[in-house]
């Protein structure tokens, strides 16, 4: 970590006792209470919670963006430079926004308007705040573009935003940001929508920036890996309020607050040994409309007492603030609790094995999408294959075609002694029953309109797997219990229940069937830390107890690794590694992986391999993806040679293949 | 862009045979005879002989497909065929009462859209507000009042408050344009409002969406006016659905047209519509049916035009 | 967003608790009023025999353009007939005419845009080429087309080929919703749900597709019965419609009644009235389902 920022120094902005209301027809949500942090200059101070504890919200009302009074109220102060402006009318108000402060926002695909060039974006809050010409204007807008990493920013000047990619159009609105010499910048969740390579490189471009130029950064995220990585300062919410503050290193080594630990200690970590379960955290954050009175956490809290009942007041030593009744005083464990997570398993059989699995689409002027090529894999029994990839890389192609949601275009795949590729109408409804699914969205993956209950039993029924209602009835509760939901569960509408619950249903639907392999398709990447973790002990216990096997397809290393036996790699429609888990994360060959690796955030400081071992780049169209190896265009370590042939698979051990000439 | 055109054309000829092809047989299942209506309008009881001959005079003693053939291969040659009724070519027919239906429908499109951008705007920015509810209603009212109701009563109006008549006959708006727009106006304002009513409509909602896009809070967090935002950024994205809701809804202006010009009997195409209806004169109305096609499928082809323009994803060719 | 002097007091006061039928009314105001005046419209059109203070068809010369008075409500027409009458026994024409040509449309495009979607490929591209086709001719003109090549077929007082004629062009548009809420659907994953759980497509399109697309097929249905009103009163104005004796209020405005009303204006105001009231009752009852059926066009968020 860079030398820390003198903490004397006068903060550039500072927020006291910021309270958010939202009122509705029906309903007042007090979404914010008495939030109050600072950021100097040069500094990167993080905001981190789960969804709906109003991290969002409170920078939204730093920005004066929540502006309907019919809707909204807020109080406190909130000074820049010393200035409070919270009271400010907004004619002078929008004079600061843009110019002193500036808002980084999530979705770079939708924050940019499609209808006007990127050049025109950046120059907007110039020409509006700054006395400047057009010509200067234009001048310093391709500067910022440079400064930004856009390469060939006079071109790009006059390009619209669907001529950039995602990446690219994220380090557009951060330009826009920076174009009045902003003192303080807000972003809000800058990478979530990105994929974890250009994540990396978005935010060493923030911090670099901070560090050069002085401006206050502050950084909301949901991800404590990123704060451990690039923050300074970290603000932990949970419940409207900030429970717990510090620097970086005091408040993620040594968490007070006993959600910040329990928070810490639910994130599969890189860094740390394998645990062989995560720990949890019951039940679920709070939604907004229904915060608990008292410490918002007690009904979560192992420790909550009585006392818990009343707002905790903060505990303020040198450098740091908590609210908790009954802080922790251990320094948090560095090892998972099981440390000894049990020798890697040996797997005899495989219950699904896939061979050269080929899918093209065929679009318009004969350009083929070569979305999947030449894939292959096995899944041992009773055990999981981890397929990992960055967006587009296929993986959910893969999916689609081993459960003939979409046909391959070639390639076969044996599950219990017949091809899934090629099996007839009949013996496909029997292979169905054996293979099922659990989807990502748990909004999406029920029908809206019918109960729990009749999501559950309609399968049954239809398989005649119960022969009645009445022992369909009986087969529900038993897989609502075998998920860890009670049995009234099944009244309910999928809309009554919050997005953890819906994802054990989704679990149970798929159990009903008594499957021996499920896919899970980026079954966590939805929900919030603390419900993953529960998620991902679930499937854990329903192995372990059921024998099934799982394909559970992820874009998070951390997370495949904490689940898989073996892992899959796949960059642009070809699989580069497979190995073990343990193979993989110890010795990972494929210049791909590892550069994967390399950018995933750790909260071990200084870890990542260097930033050789980062990619630099975008990801090239699978329209026209480059010869030979499909990686080349953006591997440290390609040669000439890589472009003349595909590379086929290496064997370094009976389990770890790695598809590359140079390793 | 000429690639654009020429693709266009070729996408449009099925469309026109589709229209062509469907006309043809809905006219010709019909249980009604055309040629014994004719005669007995001339006057007494007509031999079995005299329809027999009139029947083959006009060609309509063939087989449904050769007649069927016989219109296409008219269509191919641009040649419309002639009135049964009054023997002259249909397309000299329609052409000479086009000019006055056209005119109208530019007029109503212009009156439209001068209404429906400010409007959807303000109601779009400011939604469960009075104005919206306001400019709802006025929308909503556009819809529901029978364009060509609202059009006696705007006339009505005029008559009992200021006296006013618009003037007789048909006055060219090239030649005269004073008396033609006094002509005009009054249908214009009577097609013109609900057709506007649909475009405000779209307008709003929107607006309302627009307003709710990550590049509005973006423009907001850039400081800008909300004026400049709405200006810059809000009514370019908002204008491309309505932009298409004109070119979609533009049948349904001239399905007003077509009663509006009875109310105020100006002399257009819709006019000569119905007459040939009443008469079963399915020539002239077969030709009509194609001419207003090749106007909705030129105006929509404006359309996309007009959307390549404002939106840069949008590549012609 | 209305210029704010920044509201910085708290609330401290819990908004009123309201039921559920107040919030819906609250909710959607226009809304509200549509549905009453529907309720109204159609009790008094089916009460119409007993409510009428005069047989509609009973002509009354030496009483004839006689304007609005306590005898006559609405005065009467250039035959001596009382208005209000017409207008009551004219309500049951539109609403019968209305109703069932928007419910004969609706449903037919229903099945041929879930079909079209749930079928794909040629089914679904020639579909989707004559349904361009169907677009592409005014509803009006394709209307009077089919009136003039089907002349009439009275069954029950209601002539069948009018109602087919007004139904015709209600198909395409309704297709077209359907079809594209069938594919937007489709892509959900609820659906690839139901398929890797073994399904029957019948089974899918029926428990699981159709329920979801009722909504939509609501809204449509509301607002294509004030479309139809308004086609019926306008063929009928063409003197193409309802044909005499039969009292329909387009029918009321043809013919001469505009002449006449230069110098008796009620001979028109009030068919007209009766027409927008009607119309912009089920425009603005639709314009409400639509905002409950889908939240993306609701007003307040």
């Amino acid at each position: 970590m860079q030398a820390r920022p003198d903490a004397a120094a006068e903060p550039l902005l500072s927020v006291r006792n910021l309270n958010v209301q939202f009122r509705s027809n029906d309903r007042l949500l007090h979404i914010v209470r008495d939030v109050s942090y600072d950021v100097r200059a040069g500094e990167l101070v993080a905001l981190v919670g789960e969804s709906g504890c109003g991290k969002s919200v409170s920078s939204l009302a730093v920005m004066r963006l929540l502006s309907d009074p019919t809707t909204t109220r807020f109080s406190g102060e909130v000074r820049l430079a010393g200035r409070d402006y919270l009271r400010l009318p907004e004619s002078e108000m929008r004079r600061l926004r843009g110019r002193d402060i500036a808002m980084v926002f999530q979705e770079p695909m939708t924050s940019l308007n499609p209808l006007m060039t990127v050049g025109r974006q950046i120059m907007e809050p110039m020409l509006e705040h700054l006395d400047i010409d057009r010509a200067a204007a234009r001048e310093r807008a391709i500067d910022l573009l440079k400064r930004v990493g856009v390469t060939d920013p006079k071109r790009r000047m006059d390009q619209y935003p669907h001529e950039f990619s995602g990446g690219m159009r994220q380090r557009v609105v951060i330009a826009i940001a920076l174009s009045c010499n902003p003192k303080v910048i807000i972003a809000d969740e800058p990478t979530t929508a990105l994929d974890v390579t250009i994540q990396a490189q978005i935010l060493d471009l923030l911090r670099a920036l901070v560090k050069e130029t002085g401006v206050g950064l502050v950084l909301i995220t949901h991800n404590l890996a990123l704060v451990a990585r690039y923050a300074d300062r970290v603000n932990v919410m949970y419940g409207g309020r900030i429970i717990e503050s510090g620097t970086v290193e005091d408040v993620l080594r040594q968490p007070r607050h006993r959600y910040t630990a329990g928070l810490l200690m639910a994130v599969p970590r890189l860094d740390l040994p394998r645990a062989a379960r995560l720990h949890t955290i019951p039940g679920q954050p709070p939604s907004p409309a229904r915060f608990p009175s008292g410490c918002a956490f007690s009904p979560r809290c192992g420790a909550a007492t009585a006392a818990c009942g009343s707002v905790p007041a903060d505990t303020v030593t040198r450098d740091r603030r908590y609210a908790c009744f009954h802080p922790v005083v251990d320094v948090l464990p560095q090892e998972g609790e099981h440390a000894a997570a049990g020798a890697e398993h040996t797997f005899g059989t495989t219950v699904l094995s896939v061979r050269g699995l080929t899918r093209h689409f065929h679009l318009k002027r004969r350009a083929v999408v070569r979305a999947v090529e030449d894939v292959s894999f096995d899944i041992p029994q009773g055990g999981t294959l981890g397929l990992v990839g960055e967006s587009g890389c296929g993986k959910t192609t893969v999916v689609r075609t081993l459960l003939r949601l979409q046909s391959a275009t070639s390639g076969r795949a044996d599950f219990a002694g017949q091809d899934i590729l090629s099996a007839g109408k009949r013996d496909l409804v029997a292979l169905r029953r054996q293979i099922q699914v659990v989807y990502q969205d748990p909004s999406t993956s029920l029908n809206p309109r019918h109960r729990i209950a009749s999501i559950l039993a309609e399968p049954l029924l239809v398989h005649g797997l119960c022969k009645s209602q009445g022992e369909a009835r009986a087969r529900v509760e038993e897989l609502l219990g075998l998920v860890g939901l009670p049995a009234e569960m099944a009244e309910r509408y999928p809309h009554q229940m919050s997005g953890g619950q819906r994802q054990r249903v989704g679990i149970a639907r798929a159990l009903g069937m008594n499957p021996r392999l499920i896919v899970c398709d980026e079954p966590v990447s939805a929900l919030d830390v603390s419900i993953q973790a529960q998620i991902m002990n679930l499937l854990a216990d329903l192995q372990a107890k059921l024998g099934l096997s799982y394909l559970f397809v992820a874009h998070d290393l951390a997370v495949v690794r904490h689940i898989s036996d073996v892992v899959a790699v796949m960059y642009l429609g070809r699989v580069v590694e497979t190995a073990t888990r343990a193979e993989l994360f110890s010795t990972p060959r494929h210049p791909y992986t590892r550069a994967l690796l390399a950018a995933v955030p750790s909260f071990a400081a200084d870890a990542g391999q260097g930033p050789e071992a980062k990619i630099t780049g975008e990801l090239p169209s699978p329209l026209n993806p480059p010869s030979g190896c499909v990686f080349r265009t953006r591997c440290p370590m390609a040669v000439e040679a890589c472009a003349k042939v595909v590379p086929p698979p290496v064997a370094f051990s009976d389990t770890h293949r790695v598809a590359c000439i140079r390793v | 862009m000429l690639q654009f055109i020429g693709r266009r054309l070729l996408l449009a000829l099925p469309t026109l045979l589709g229209v062509a092809t469907l006309t043809f047989f809905m006219l010709h299942v019909l249980p009604g005879d055309l040629v014994e209506t004719m005669l007995r309008a001339e006057g007494g009881n007509p031999s079995v002989e005299l329809v027999a001959a009139e029947r083959a005079r006009l060609g309509l003693d063939q087989p449904l497909i050769v007649q069927y053939f016989e219109f296409l291969k008219g269509l191919a040659v641009l040649d419309l065929g002639q009135s049964h009724w009054t023997g002259k070519p249909v397309a000299e027919e329609i052409f000479s009462r086009l000019p006055v239906t056209l005119e109208v429908a530019a007029l109503s499109m212009i009156v439209a859209i001068a209404l429906a951008i400010p409007l959807g705007t303000i109601a779009g920015m400011y939604p469960g507000s009075t104005v919206d509810y306001a400019i709802r209603s006025f929308a909503i009212a556009g819809i529901a009042l029978p364009s060509f109701w609202f059009g006696m009563v705007v006339a009505l109006a005029m008559l009992w408050y200021f006296n006013w008549l618009p003037p007789l006959g048909t006055a060219s708006l090239f030649k005269n344009p004073l008396t033609a727009l006094q002509q005009l106006i009054l249908p214009a304002i009577a097609v013109g409002y609900r057709y506007s009513a649909i475009l405000i409509r779209m307008m709003r909602s929107s607006v309302i969406e627009t307003m709710h896009e990550d590049f509005v809070r973006t423009a907001r967090a850039k400081g800008l006016a909300m004026r400049t935002i709405i200006r810059r950024h809000v009514i370019p994205n908002s204008l491309l659905p309505t932009i298409t809701m004109i070119g979609l809804e533009f049948a349904l202006l001239v399905g007003s047209l077509v009663v509006i010009e009875q109310v105020f009997s100006l002399n257009g195409i819709g006019r000569l519509f119905i007459e040939s209806v009443s008469r079963s004169d399915f020539i002239v109305i077969q030709g009509i049916v194609m001419v207003l096609t090749l106007i909705f499928i030129a105006v929509n082809f404006l359309v996309d035009l007009a959307y390549a323009v404002i939106d840069p994803r949008i590549q012609l060719g | 967003m209305r210029k704010s002097s920044a509201a910085t007091e708290l609330w401290t006061t819990l908004p009123k608790p309201r039921g559920p039928v107040m919030k819906h009314i609250l909710g959607q105001p226009l809304g509200a009023l549509g549905l009453v005046l529907i309720v109204l419209g159609f009790v008094v059109a089916f009460a119409a025999p007993w409510i009428a203070p005069y047989d509609p068809l009973a002509t009354d010369y030496g009483n004839a353009i006689a304007p609005p008075s306590f005898a006559h409500w609405m005065g009467t027409d250039s035959f001596g007939r009382d208005l209000l009458s017409r207008i009551l026994f004219g309500g049951r024409t539109a609403f019968l005419i209305g109703v069932s040509a928007s419910f004969i449309g609706c449903t037919i495009g229903l099945f041929v845009g879930i079909t079209s979607a749930y079928a794909g490929g040629w089914v679904d591209a020639i579909v989707e080429r004559f349904m361009e086709i169907l677009l592409a001719i005014p509803i009006t003109v394709l209307a009077l087309v089919l009136v003039s090549s089907l002349g009439r077929n009275m069954v029950y007082g209601v002539d069948l080929n009018l109602v087919f004629a007004i139904a015709l062009p209600i198909i395409p548009k309704m297709a077209r919703v359907a079809r594209s809420q069938a594919l937007t659907i489709r892509n959900l994953s609820y659906i690839d749900a139901a398929v890797t759980l073994g399904f029957s497509d019948l089974r899918i399109i029926v428990r699981h597709m159709a329920p979801n697309i009722f909504g939509p097929y609501i809204v449509m249905l509301t607002a294509f019965i004030s479309q139809a009103i308004l086609i019926e009163a306008s063929l009928s104005y063409l003197g193409l419609g309802v044909a005499e004796p039969t009292p329909s209020w387009g029918l009321m405005l043809a013919g001469n009644a505009f002449n006449t009303s230069m110098t008796a204006p009620w001979i028109v105001i009030y068919p007209g009235l009766a027409i927008a009231l009607v119309v912009f009752a089920f425009s603005m009852f639709g314009d409400a389902l639509r905002d409950v059926f889908d939240p993306k066009a609701r007003a307040d968020r």
